[in-house]
């Protein structure tokens, strides 16, 4: 049999390259593949019959295992292999969904073009070539399918390349986004490292559609396999005469080349990531000019991000019309979600759209992790807002995840639980935009500020009467004001909390309480007379000296010196000091 | 220029300014290399890009300043980046942040006084299913607990006294 390692960073991190070492010492020929989305039973080993087909998934594989598994693949028996083999209710992650942008992840090997080809690689672009395809007749298959933005805005794709086709300006620019910088979020990343192939050949299509010969890819830093795999890709295409200088005989040309990002959330947006791109510092223009008229070197540019990319050879290759059977009225097609979080079976996501929130979290993701309740679902990252439970049956769709205030969002979908603090997570996403805002605008550069300060303030228990009406105040100022779309979307969740959360708000302005338990300055430490055997453990360790107590007597904390820092409840051997 | 810092051995960037020198959109890729050959960026090197670029000091330095990537400090042995991204923030991030603080006495963007270790955080490495993660050289680490990255550090560090 044939044995296969998944080796996406989610799977490298769990100890995906031990596994790998192990096995090849074990006398295995190793192959490899990329992300399969199901990062929670990482490591996972797959084994293939000489049928070609999939004969087993291992999961959670360890390196001791390598012997037995070298075993199995030897003889082709695989009883032996029991208690590694994937459950039928793991098996059913990858069957409730539908896969496009992600249909060769975790199946092909991300670092061999031969494997692309074989699942009908490169076919949609030697087909718009072979048989003149115009590219408007490109941009028609596309706008037949309805496939919008999945960097967030959704914006319609054939109508970006359109206007950079129809825009004059000689020489033309085609940019992929691939700085996924929504924290939470790895579509993207695992799209690159899996199957890098089929965002070359989405963006030659695209590049051909537009008139472009010259094409970036912007990778964000923090994902170095990503940018290696890539790089690998690139040479493979540009040996096999897929990428350079007349395409296949067809006197097309497009070169592309990799533009590692420096860290900036900010670059993101479109108009930063050609200041950046330029080797400037990453700060937004103004728009109009929209790039399709004044984009890199103010030539016209036309930016997708790369699921938009990854699912154009399928559109090319069956048609829009198939693509637009799947979905709602408004939103057509799959959309990949990184489910994560608080969540049972998290990982990589893709469903047509239509599907409920409900049947992502809980049919497919398994619903909450450690037998807690659902408190909300945060989308769209610090753009997004925090859906709460009685939106579940949300349907995935622009406009109906418009209209509950949170977005659509590139895909970052993280779960939370009970023990989650909204009024915390509001302030976790101001810390991120106040630090990333890139300071242009005054609006953006010090609303931020003021947000932030002032949930940090509610955190700590200093809030005052008035302040969610002050944060709605600011939150109106900051969207009507800021230059672009990071200060713009920045107070959504802010506004998401305090319209599904506003009794969260409440307790901690007014009673001083954190009723998830989570705001550390909210808390209440006390011993339990009971059980407190006076070994003055708690004492010893308390760095305010607020524990007192005769040695085999009760000991008490004196709540006016406490700094809450929780060492009394670690340093207890007896469970005495409850938190509250 | 400025005198606490030492001599950097600028022949190492000639080629790199060579390389780019007919590309006029490469501030960014060349101040990405000048940092892999210095480990960070000294202020002779930024002026030196400045005036093979014709540039002034204070363009590259505004650049180099905006993007968290670049260093104007020499960083540790081992530069750990820690995620404070939505995912692991949500699975306990703020806790592993103590840990290591407690265990090293460094905060974010310092660097312990024995130059091992320096402590970054960051938003999101792109393992979020394996929340909280940390990323020490090009390692990454997930499912952290307290102890467990506690541990690692102090292995680290072990390793690097047997040396
Ligand atoms: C602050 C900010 C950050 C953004 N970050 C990203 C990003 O990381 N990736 C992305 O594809 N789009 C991002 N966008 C959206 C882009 O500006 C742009 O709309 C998108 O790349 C267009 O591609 P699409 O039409 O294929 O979605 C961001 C927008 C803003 C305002
Ligand atoms: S949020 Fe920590 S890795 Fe993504």
């Amino acid at each position: 049999m044939r044995v296969v390692v998944g080796e996406g960073s989610c799977g490298i991190a769990a100890g995906a390259l031990a596994v790998h070492r192990a096995l090849e010492e074990n006398g295995c020929e190793v192959g490899i593949t990329g992300c399969i989305g199901m990062c929670y039973l990482e490591p996972i080993v797959d084994l293939y019959g000489d049928d070609g087909a999939l004969a087993a998934r291992l999961v959670k594989v360890g390196e001791a295992d390598a012997p037995r598994i070298a075993q199995a693949a030897k003889s082709g028996d695989v009883t032996g292999l029991g208690d590694l083999l994937i459950t039928g209710e793991d098996r059913s992650f990858l069957e409730k969904q539908t896969r496009i942008a992600l249909r060769n992840c975790g199946i092909i090997d991300p670092e061999s073009i031969e494997s692309y080809r074989s699942a009908g690689g490169y076919e949609a672009i030697s087909k718009i070539l072979r048989e003149g395809m115009t590219g408007e007749d490109v941009i028609g298959e596309i706008r037949t399918s309805g496939l919008a933005g999945r960097g967030g805005a959704g914006f319609p794709t054939w109508f970006k390349w359109n206007a950079a086709r129809n825009s004059k300006g000689g020489e033309k620019f085609l940019v992929c986004n691939a700085d996924e910088g929504d924290p939470g979020a790895f579509m993207d990343r695992a799209v690159i490292e899996s199957d890098p192939h089929s965002l070359i050949e989405g963006m030659l299509i695209a590049a051909y559609a537009i008139g472009a010969e010259k094409a970036f890819v912007y990778v964000r830093a923090e994902y170095p396999l990503a940018i290696v795999r890539l790089e690998k890709a690139i040479a493979q295409a540009e040996k096999a005469n897929l990428l350079g200088a007349d395409i296949l005989g067809s006197g097309f040309s497009c070169s592309l080349r990799i533009k590692a990002g420096a860290g900036a959330f900010v670059c993101g947006e479109e108009t930063a990531l050609i200041e950046s791109l330029e080797g400037n510092r990453g700060m937004p223009r103004l728009k109009p000019p929209f790039p399709a008229e004044k984009g890199f070197d103010g030539k016209p540019s036309n930016i997708n991000n790369v699921e938009t990319f990854a699912n154009v050879a399928w559109i090319i290759r069956n048609g829009g019309a198939a693509f637009a059977a799947m979905g709602t009225e408004t939103s057509k097609g799959t959309k990949v979600f990184a489910l994560t979080g608080k969540i049972r079976r998290g990982g990589l996501v893709e469903i047509p759209m239509g599907l409920t929130l409900r049947d992502v979290i809980f049919d497919i993701g398994g619903g909450i992790r450690d037998g807690k309740k659902f408190k909300a679902v945060q989308m769209g990252g610090p753009s997004g807002g925090c859906i709460p439970e009685s939106l579940l049956d949300t349907l995935i769709d622009y406009k109906a995840l418009g209209a509950t205030g949170a977005i659509m969002g590139s895909g970052g979908m993280v779960v939370m639980d009970e023990s989650t603090c909204m009024v915390n997570m509001a302030r976790f996403f101001l810390d991120f935009t106040a630090k990333e805002s890139c300071g242009k605008c005054v609006h953006c550069r010090i609303g931020t500020k003021r947000l932030h300060e002032t949930l940090v303030r509610i955190t700590e228990g200093k809030g005052r009467e008035g302040d969610v009406e002050l944060l709605e105040e600011l939150c109106r100022g900051i969207k009507d004001g800021a230059l672009c779309g990071l200060g713009q979307t920045a107070p959504n969740p802010v506004l998401t909390t305090i319209r599904y959360f506003r009794d969260e708000y409440d307790a901690h302005i007014r009673a001083k309480r954190c009723p998830a338990g989570e705001c550390a300055a909210l808390r209440t430490y006390s011993i339990d007379s009971g059980k407190c055997v006076g070994c003055t453990a708690c004492a010893k360790k308390c760095p305010a000296g607020a524990i007192a107590g005769d040695l085999k007597k009760p000991h008490v904390i004196d709540e006016s010196k406490c700094v809450k820092c929780g060492e009394c409840v670690k340093a207890c051997r007896f469970g005495a000091v409850s938190v509250k | 220029m400025c005198k606490n810092c030492s001599k950097s051995d600028l022949a190492l960037l000639d080629p790199v300014l060579e390389e780019f020198a007919g590309d006029n959109h490469a501030l960014v890729a060349i101040l990405q290399r000048a940092q892999e050959i210095y480990g960070h960026l000294p202020c002779d090197v930024i002026y030196r890009i400045a005036e093979k670029r014709g540039l002034s000091p204070a363009k590259v330095m505004g650049v180099a300043t905006f993007y968290s990537q670049f260093r104007l400090k020499p960083v540790g042995k081992n530069l750990i980046l820690l995620c404070k991204g939505t995912a692991c923030h949500v699975n306990g991030a703020d806790s592993i942040a103590k840990a290591l603080k407690d265990e090293l006495g460094i905060s974010d963007g310092e660097t312990t006084a024995d130059g091992l270790f320096t402590l970054n955080e960051v938003a999101c490495l792109g393992c979020c299913s394996l929340s909280p993660v940390m990323m020490i050289n090009e390692t990454t680490y997930g499912s952290l607990t307290p102890e467990k990255a506690k541990e690692i550090v102090r292995s680290i560090k072990a390793e690097g006294e047997r040396q």
